[in-house]
């Protein structure tokens, strides 16, 4: 059934105990996030050592207030970046973009996914993926903010 | 109070005959669902008639209308206008008193630009609505976007102040009697919300604006499709509406405005067929409603929107209201029998529409929709266009259902069946939330 295609364990685990939420300092930027259809919010730190693709995401600090979908995306973001550089990160966040945007015609890469692949089901429900993509497209913003170097995502202008 | 009926509504409307008139609802959705349609404060589903309408309009009789002498040009100047009449029949205004718009959006604007083009308008009678700084607009804290943000970027506009009744616990106007003061010019408020289903008192509001010369513009989209409305018994200056919550097409909303005040008005969008004479140098401009129907107007909407207003008719609107007003009783008992579920607004059916508004306990309104969505249920999720409203009440968001004429109290049944499903799907597996 698609419902439990969508809603995997382990986006409902996330959901329920999401890792590394809260704000921290150190940061070098902090962006806020909405989603105006729904009014679901999330506010994000980086804190950077670098600058380009091969700066280090030493931490990624969040506040959201959102679905299950919203908040376990974020909670997998922070699993899947911190301790990574922004050019890494920034591969995961295209390939995940690419597989939520595609109406369940992209095969997901598990190898650069990780976890991320648990949200593949969201991509049949359109009107779900700015839900998914709200806390990822946050971090990018906030990347962007905090090093002028900042490397151009994948396949975007 | 309505009794309750086990599983239809009683006398008032033949629902089984009305959904027969709906060729939508007999699709289904999510792998073979049947269409649950719960979403008519968003949108409503149109029946053959109106559809119907519109085809044959556009197969026998479509032209530009005012404009040019030939038989199509005037068949189909003759539907526009008709239609116009009809719909003024419908809330007891007369057919100069209504324009058409592009949706009620535009209707509202139509208002708020029309009085700010006073400031700079030469046409004397224009000098009635001219407002500035320290001059207040009023407004409430229960409305849609479409009646509060016209009325901020009003303000900006014309140094006025934008003040608000808020809203009490129970979902009701607080009618704090200091809002409304001498420096009052516009009072623009909902008729009912389309989140809570309150319906306002405009007798009230309409009588403490009169008595410091204010102006009244009504939101009346949440109430002209769902009872009986007469615009000059209710006393407002200007309301509108919008064509595709009430079974007509989208692409029309209507602006009633008192005829009187439609004729000192300025125009809102300028340009053909609101024009008296034109020449390089400037130009003057026709009577109302031509005055504020810029353009080659909607047309098959228009006469969408006269089939729609005749259907309703037809089932007549003290029906229509006694309907909704069972559905929603049994909505809001059934709800409120589920622990962990907490409507937001009136929980009788006192002074109240049938839209109903609800949060549950540890789901999140669009997980919550996504699980009745694959019950094949289509209910709003969000702030529904309320952002403040839904700040007042301290939710980030909220689900909505909302009921018209061809719905049935087993529908009703199976949104309280699906919300308790929502609770048990993300209570699964010892997911506590």
């Amino acid at each position: 059934m698609k419902l439990e295609t969508m809603y995997q364990e382990i986006i409902l685990d996330h959901y329920k105990n999401p890792h590394g939420k809260g704000l921290r300092e150190p940061f070098e930027a902090e962006v806020h996030h909405v989603n105006p259809t729904c009014g679901d919010e999330v506010t994000v730190r980086v804190h950077l050592e670098g600058s380009g693709a091969d700066a280090k995401v030493v931490d990624l600090s969040y506040d959201a207030l959102g679905c299950s979908i919203s908040q376990a995306a974020t909670s997998v973001a922070y699993d899947l970046i911190v301790g990574h550089t922004v050019g890494e990160s920034f591969e995961v966040l295209s390939a995940y973009q690419e597989m939520v945007q595609g109406r369940g015609k992209v095969e997901p890469d598990e190898d650069v996914l990780d976890d991320a692949v648990a949200f593949a089901g969201v991509a049949a429900y359109p009107a779900r993926v700015k839900c998914a993509l709200l806390g990822w497209l946050a971090f990018k913003d906030a990347v962007a903010q905090a090093d002028e170097n900042a490397p151009e995502l994948e396949g975007q202008a | 109070m309505t009794a309750l009926a086990p599983t239809t509504t009683g006398a008032t409307l033949d629902v089984e005959k009305i959904r027969a008139d709906f060729p939508i609802l007999s699709r289904t959705v999510r792998d073979g669902k049947s269409l649950v349609y719960l979403d008519s404060g968003a949108t409503s589903q149109r029946p053959y008639q109106v559809l119907d309408a519109e085809r044959h309009f556009l197969e026998t009789s479509n032209a530009a209308v005012h404009r040019g002498a030939h038989a199509l040009s005037e068949e189909a100047t003759d539907a526009y206008e008709s239609a116009r009449d009809r719909i003024a029949g419908f809330i007891g205004a007369d057919d100069g008193e209504i324009v058409f718009t592009k949706n009620a959006t535009e209707a509202l604007n139509l208002v708020a630009y029309g009085m700010s083009n006073a400031l700079t308008s030469d046409d004397p009678k224009a000098a009635r609505f001219r407002v500035g700084p320290g001059d207040e607009v009023v407004v409430t804290e229960m409305e849609h976007h479409a009646n509060l943000v016209p009325w901020q970027e009003f303000c900006r506009r014309t140094g006025a102040t934008l003040r608000w009744f808020g809203v009490t616990s129970d979902g009701r106007l607080d009618l704090d009697p200091s809002v409304i003061t001498e420096r009052t010019k516009v009072v623009a408020f909902t008729h009912q919300s389309n989140v809570l289903g309150t319906v306002t008192p405009v007798e009230q509001i309409v009588a403490m604006a009169k008595q410091v010369g204010a102006y009244t513009v009504l939101d009346a989209c949440q109430s002209v499709p769902h009872a009986p409305i007469d615009v000059h018994a209710l006393g407002v200056d200007f309301a509108a509406f919008s064509g595709h919550k009430m079974l007509g097409p989208s692409g029309i909303g209507v602006l009633y405005g008192r005829r009187e005040l439609l004729e000192a008005l300025p125009p809102f969008l300028t340009g053909g067929s609101m024009i008296e004479l034109v020449r390089m140098e400037g130009s003057t401009y026709a009577a109302p409603p031509a005055r504020f129907e810029a353009g080659v107007p909607m047309t098959s909407q228009a006469v969408g929107l006269g089939a729609a207003v005749d259907y309703l008719s037809a089932l007549g609107m003290e029906n229509v209201h006694a309907h909704e007003n069972t559905l929603t009783a049994a909505a809001l008992e059934g709800l409120q029998g589920i622990d962990g579920v907490t409507i937001i607004g009136p929980r009788n059916t006192e002074s109240r529409g049938g839209a109903v508004s609800f949060e549950i306990d540890g789901v999140h309104p669009h997980d919550a929709s996504q699980v009745l969505d694959d019950s094949g249920i289509a209910v709003r999720v969000g702030h529904h266009c309320a952002w403040p409203l839904h700040r007042a009440f301290g939710v980030q968001s909220s689900i909505r259902a909302s009921f018209y004429v061809y719905n049935t109290l087993d529908e009703v049944h199976a949104l309280i069946d699906g919300v308790r499903r929502a609770q048990d799907f993300f209570a699964r597996d010892g997911v506590s939330l």
